[in-house]
């Protein structure tokens, strides 16, 4: 049992700070730079993620012994795409504005490189309890980044924290647009990596 | 741990046949209870924009008018008082001269053709520069149009001898935005000169 809670110690560790997603593996890029004007859309687009990889990593490592080798990378695309669209579909009905805003990210969580990644790195090799505090902490390292970059963005682009604004008018705008972007994400970068260097 | 399943031709047809098959029926069921709300969502937000480009009214009844040129036809809601008598019509306009291409904007006008309330519904234009064209021709924006009519109104911006304030520094987006109101004005008088025939 004890055994079992420190290898759940390294995988948060590993999920949130040491093999952090966005700031350490530098994966998953395309939603990072799309979505994170704001600190909420951040945060809507991690917690999606975050669903997908903890559902997509539990069925795989269950099915993990049944799937032959050499049809496993469709076999985990199609269970990947089915919990995507089950979230797109979720999020319209229930969350339409989040679901606006995030737009034609929610459909390529798909291909977002850390889902399949963390499929084929660690579901296929650990069992279903394991995967899933995997998919968790990956997902929540994923959501911090993104609500942090989209954090920074939004209080230097526009003057505001999580839809509050403390500044009339506009601030720097170039935050905003797609080049704060690539600014923004390198700056946290190496910050987090100075101290996790360290 | 188990022992992994071979990949034989028919190891590997059988497990992405049943993969399939059974993401499928989970989808499925899924459509089946999200569609409701998917539908109920996008009518309200209809109704919602509606409601605020036009003056108040007690039914309404939509219709689709085909302008010279479209592929598509252009959605109209007719509204109409406790008497029956049209008090206004709200226009679904889009256009594809934006910055970035597509711009829907809802627009409403009176019977007699004088402009009511527009709704930005869908933009992609510059954050900062031309996404302000959801406040800026708005009654206390600077750049209002709302009371103008198009029929006595030049709609184009003042640079090209029209009548309305351009953006600052989002003239491309200005223009787009008039081109979406001449649209409408356009698919009003059809839809107007529809209904004076019945």
């Amino acid at each position: 049992m004890s055994n079992m809670l420190s290898k759940i110690g390294t995988i948060a560790k590993n999920g949130l700070i040491k093999e952090n997603p966005t700031f350490v593996l530098v994966l998953g890029m395309c939603p990072t730079l799309g979505v994170t004007t704001s600190a909420i859309n951040g945060m809507g687009m991690g917690l999606a993620t975050t669903f997908v990889l903890m559902m997509s990593n539990l069925v795989i490592s269950c099915l993990k012994s049944v799937i032959p080798d050499k049809v496993r990378i469709p076999a985990f695309i199609v269970i990947i795409a089915t919990f995507v669209t089950m979230l797109a579909m979720v999020m319209e009905a229930y969350v339409p504005s989040l679901f606006e805003a995030l737009g034609l990210f929610i459909p390529l969580i798909v291909v977002n490189c850390i889902v399949l990644a963390r499929a084929e790195s660690f579901a296929s090799k650990n069992n279903p309890l394991l995967s899933l505090f995997d998919g968790l902490f990956m997902g929540l390292g994923f959501t911090i980044a993104l609500t942090l970059l989209g954090l920074v963005r939004e209080l230097l682009g526009s003057g505001a924290a999580f839809g509050h604004k403390f500044i009339e008018g506009d601030a720097m705008l170039l935050f905003v647009l797609a080049p704060g972007g690539f600014i923004g994400l390198g700056l946290l970068s190496a910050i987090v990596n100075y101290f996790r260097n360290k | 741990m188990a022992k992994k399943a071979e990949s034989t031709l028919l190891n590997m047809v059988l497990v992405l046949t049943i993969i399939a098959v059974v993401t499928a029926a989970a989808l499925a069921f899924l459509n089946n209870v999200t569609k409701g709300p998917i539908a109920d969502a996008k009518k309200a937000k209809t109704e919602a924009a509606i409601k605020e480009v036009l003056p108040e009214f007690a039914s309404l009844k939509s219709a689709k008018v085909m302008l010279d040129g479209d592929k598509d036809s252009t959605n109209c809601n007719l509204a109409f008082n406790a008497s029956d008598e049209l008090v206004g019509v709200a226009v679904e306009s889009s256009t594809e001269k934006g910055f970035s291409g597509h711009l829907g904007v809802m627009v409403g006008f009176d019977a007699e053709g004088n402009i009511t309330g527009y709704n930005v519904l869908e933009t992609q234009e510059t954050p900062g520069l031309g996404s302000k064209a959801g406040e800026w021709f708005q009654k206390d924006g600077k750049g209002c149009v709302v009371g103008m009519n198009p029929a006595t109104n030049n709609m184009t911006v003042k640079k090209d001898g029209g009548d309305v304030d351009a953006i600052t520094a989002a003239t491309i987006s200005s223009r787009a935005f008039c081109d979406a109101i001449n649209r409408a004005y356009e698919a009003f008088t059809k839809v107007k000169g529809g209904t004076d025939n019945e």
